[in-house]
């Protein structure tokens, strides 16, 4: 329901938007643009913490620019600052009702932002680290290159083609279609002539009958 | 990875669930709330001890007096300064807001010290100072522990931050409230046990507080 501030602040933003976009003398970058457009986020998030559905969208995607702005800043990698982006959005769902519609949107945002993005370095950061490692730890695995351990992965397929093979046609068919040939359900009903339902139902017994015969599990 | 039509999704998606919510309080709204719950506290002293005995102790030694009074102002200033750096894209300056009446606090009990020294032959106020230990630590607990609880309602970027403030709070409240029934010795040993308590609170609170005030 709008109450008298939400109409109040949508009447601000149904102002606001048009004027900023016909400004086609001014350049984006100057200050009173950016003061209008800093406001006019303001009385959208104000609007928002009101329940404003409308406003709320706006002032999110409003948001996005000024995200990214904040995480290149911080030296977040320009492919991973959709991350931030959504990682700040998401903090700004759950903590707008912190926003005091008296002091600026933008500083509320950029420091939410900036947080966010600390965050993403760090934990990237420890990530990197783990996986510098990574080559080095397959290359000393003890399997990696074992004769055993390839004569075992050898027996097991054979055990699993004659488990295959001996499972009744219908489900046979639908393993092989749908989970060794990896077609998709429409795919495999064209190619079979079965329908998707009939198809589904064998790939569901075939796959138990392998379980059972493969671990002799239920 | 992510893509803009990701992003537009989740907009589209947080906007579904844009329900109005109840906003935070102002920094010095809640730091009014705050100062009452300090002033019940003394109200409740006062009339268990009375005002005859802290007036008296006034009137001899009027730094003890601009102590305890410092000493509430920086109680109301460090939860003023806490309940604003809880607030995403606050000023870093609001931990010099606690500061000069912390300077005064300090400087007057420093001030009764050297009286002290320098006058030995006045009436000695001393009582055994590790009461003051116990009590300024016993009673800062529950003061941090209400305001940390305060503060989680908000978002502090910098938690250590704000908590060492909720510590500096609820730690010179103590120190005041003490005042209204203890007989606080103007000797180095009294000051330095209400510094040791007074850093020992802003201690815990910034090491225990940070971690339970940690953005989600």
């Amino acid at each position: 329901m709008a109450s008298l501030t939400t109409a109040g602040t949508i009447g601000l933003y149904i102002d606001f938007a048009p004027r900023a976009s016909s400004r086609t003398r001014v350049s984006a970058d100057t200050p009173t643009t950016q003061e209008q457009a800093s406001q006019r986020r303001s009385a959208w998030m104000a609007a928002a913490q009101d329940g404003d559905r409308r406003a709320y969208e706006r002032v999110l995607a409003d948001s996005v620019g000024l995200i990214r702005a904040v995480a290149r800043r911080q030296g977040v990698a320009v492919d991973a600052l959709d991350d931030v982006v959504q990682e700040t959005l998401l903090t700004v769902h759950r903590v707008r009702h912190t926003y005091d519609p008296a002091r600026p949107y933008d500083a509320w945002l950029a420091a939410i932002a900036t947080r966010r993005a600390i965050d993403y370095l760090r934990s990237h950061g420890r990530h990197d680290a783990r996986e510098i490692h990574d080559p080095l730890a397959v290359e000393l695995h003890p399997d990696a290159d074992d004769a055993a351990g390839e004569t075992e992965r050898a027996q097991e397929a054979a055990r699993l083609r004659r488990a295959v093979a001996e499972l009744p046609p219908g489900q046979r068919e639908a393993i092989e279609q749908l989970g060794l040939q990896e077609h998709s359900l429409a795919e495999a009903a064209e190619r079979t002539g079965r329908n998707t339902g009939a198809l589904k139902v064998n790939l569901h017994r075939a796959l138990k009958t392998l379980r059972q015969r493969l671990h002799g599990g239920s | 990875m992510s893509d803009p039509a990701s992003i537009d999704s989740l907009i589209k998606s947080l906007g579904a669930q844009a329900a109005p919510v109840r906003r935070l309080l102002s920094p010095g709204r809640r730091a009014a709330g705050w100062a009452v719950v300090v002033a019940a506290i003394a109200a409740y002293l006062l009339w268990r001890y009375g005002l005859g005995g802290m007036m008296e102790r006034w009137e001899r030694a009027p730094d003890v007096a601009c102590s305890a009074l410092a000493a509430f102002a920086t109680c109301i200033a460090a939860g003023w300064a806490a309940f604003a750096l809880a607030v995403p894209g606050s000023s870093r300056a609001w931990m010099l807001v606690p500061l000069p009446s912390l300077l005064v606090w300090l400087g007057s009990s420093g001030w009764g010290c050297m009286r002290y020294w320098l006058t030995p032959d006045s009436a000695p106020l001393s009582v055994p100072s590790a009461d003051c230990l116990v009590f300024i630590v016993a009673l800062s607990v529950p003061l941090s522990i209400l305001l940390i609880v305060l503060l989680r309602r908000a978002f502090p970027l910098h938690p250590v931050r704000a908590a060492a403030m909720i510590g500096l709070a609820s730690a010179s409240a103590s120190a005041g409230l003490l005042g209204i029934f203890h007989p606080i010795d103007a000797s180095a040993s009294d000051l330095a046990m209400h510094v040791v308590a007074v850093l020992l609170v802003i201690g815990v609170n910034a090491a225990m507080g940070g971690r339970l005030l940690q953005p989600r």
